[in-house]
């Protein structure tokens, strides 16, 4: 269990070049963009984060799903791991959101549908690991936050359809430059593409970190209630 | 499951403790959220459908928060589970009882909200109570699954409401965006696709609780 994998190995190393190509392409080489002027540069880390809230969220319903089925630990480690992971990504994408809209936009904040959506899902997730937190025995809560963990995907479809009606009804205020036809420059795509692998590798590593550590304190927790039998 | 919704609804013909508190907790939200929004204002017409699904949602959490704690109190819940039952249908006399609660509640609260907030009465009442009938179911299945949920942690009032009010999002936006629709003159036809959406989220959370409860309840 204590000998590196080859991954483990190259992932390091590998997140650490492509941060620091992100970082010089972003800086330095990438053009400033014609209308918005340096602030648009905050894109190409804002849509990494992205990439990474919503594989860390489909990765708790699938853990979920199969923790309620197989009740391995295993899946319910994958689980709590994705989901903080997911909540720190969709956290910063929030905030680096926020940050480009005001410029752009003129506010932090508008019920954008994609926005409104966002957001329920961050109360969801965070839910699922006060759920954990709070739970009166840690296999209950497992258990527990597996069925909101499917829940929340179940749930998916119709707040994505709920928030596009909600303000469906009203003429879109914002003309959405996150298209194809906003990156005009090739080297602006480059960029995208570098910054996401960066920020893509990186949550690779931190998952397999957070699940190491979860694997070694679910064995201190089982080698403890060896030694002292009524302690817990 | 006939026999678990009798005896919930029996408990409650005799001791009429939820249902009591469900009602004052919806008068005084009613009229808490009165307060906020100025009487002469025309925002005051605007937000009154926001304001009954609030009074609502309020009255529901705290409903189902009772209906499962009386499980908890002298072990009946233990009894419960011990019977000859299929776990998903004590969910589902669960979630009845809690609907019935709920629909209770919501035909007196319905008449008051009229009274404070000076609508016709007929047309209202009439074209109001499919969208809540609908509306209550939903928030009974979610509920009651996560009122379980909640039990089973230990802050135990706290939990209900955050765990299932983003969960239930869908369900407020529909209710609400069709209530204003229907209140403002709208045909039925007009709120379909909300309506349509409030019944997709109460068949999906039935479906979800019926299967998921008996991991909720387990030792």
């Amino acid at each position: 269990m204590t000998a590196k994998t080859l991954t483990d190995r190259i992932l390091p190393p590998a997140t650490l070049a492509a941060m620091l190509a992100a970082l010089y392409l972003v800086f330095v080489a990438v053009p400033t963009d014609e209308f918005q002027g340096p602030v648009q540069r905050i894109f190409y880390v804002h849509m990494a984060m992205w990439l990474n809230t919503f594989t860390a969220f489909a990765m708790v319903g699938v853990a979920s799903l199969l923790y309620l089925w197989r009740r391995t630990p295993r899946w319910d480690r994958f689980g709590r791991a994705a989901a903080e992971l997911g909540l720190l990504f969709c956290s910063l994408g929030l905030a680096t959101g926020a940050i480009w809209a005001k410029p752009i936009w003129g506010t932090w904040w508008t019920w954008d549908p994609r926005l409104t959506l966002t957001l329920i899902l961050w109360m969801i997730y965070a839910a699922y690991l006060l759920l954990r937190n709070l739970a009166a025995e840690a296999q209950q809560g497992a258990t527990l936050a597996a069925v909101l963990g499917v829940s929340g995907v179940v749930d998916l479809y119709l707040i994505n359809r709920a928030v596009y009606w909600w303000r469906g009804i009203h003429p879109a205020v914002i003309v959405n430059r996150e298209g194809g036809s906003g990156l005009a420059d090739p080297l602006m795509r480059l960029t995208l593409l570098i910054c996401m692998l960066a920020f893509f590798l990186l949550f690779l590593w931190l998952l397999r970190l957070r699940l190491s550590t979860a694997r070694l304190e679910d064995t201190v927790d089982h080698l403890r209630e060896q030694v002292v039998p009524t302690a817990f | 499951m006939l026999a678990i919704l009798w005896k919930d609804l029996l408990i409650e013909l005799r001791t009429k403790e939820t249902l009591a508190s469900l009602l004052l907790l919806g008068l005084l939200t009613l009229v808490v959220l009165s307060f906020a929004f100025d009487p002469s204002s025309p925002l005051r017409a605007a937000a009154a459908p926001g304001v009954l699904w609030v009074a609502l949602i309020f009255a529901g959490t705290l409903g189902m928060n009772r209906s499962l704690l009386r499980e908890r109190e002298h072990d009946c819940l233990h009894g419960l589970l011990l019977a000859p039952l299929d776990r998903g249908t004590i969910y589902l006399a669960k979630t009845a009882a809690n609907f019935l609660f709920m629909v209770a509640a919501q035909i007196v609260l319905l008449p008051l909200f009229v009274f404070f907030f000076n609508l016709p009465l007929g047309s209202t009442i009439a074209r109001l109570t499919p969208v809540l009938l609908l509306g209550v179911l939903g928030f009974a299945a979610v509920g009651t699954l996560f009122a379980a949920v909640s039990l089973r942690t230990r802050a135990r009032e706290v939990m209900l409401p955050l765990l299932m009010l983003p969960l239930a999002a869908p369900l407020v936006i529909a209710g609400i965006q069709a209530s204003t629709q229907l209140l403002a003159g709208e045909g039925l036809d007009a709120v379909a696709h909300w309506l349509r959406l409030i019944g997709a989220f109460d068949v999906v959370f039935l479906v979800v609780g019926w299967l998921a409860f008996e991991y909720v309840v387990e030792e």
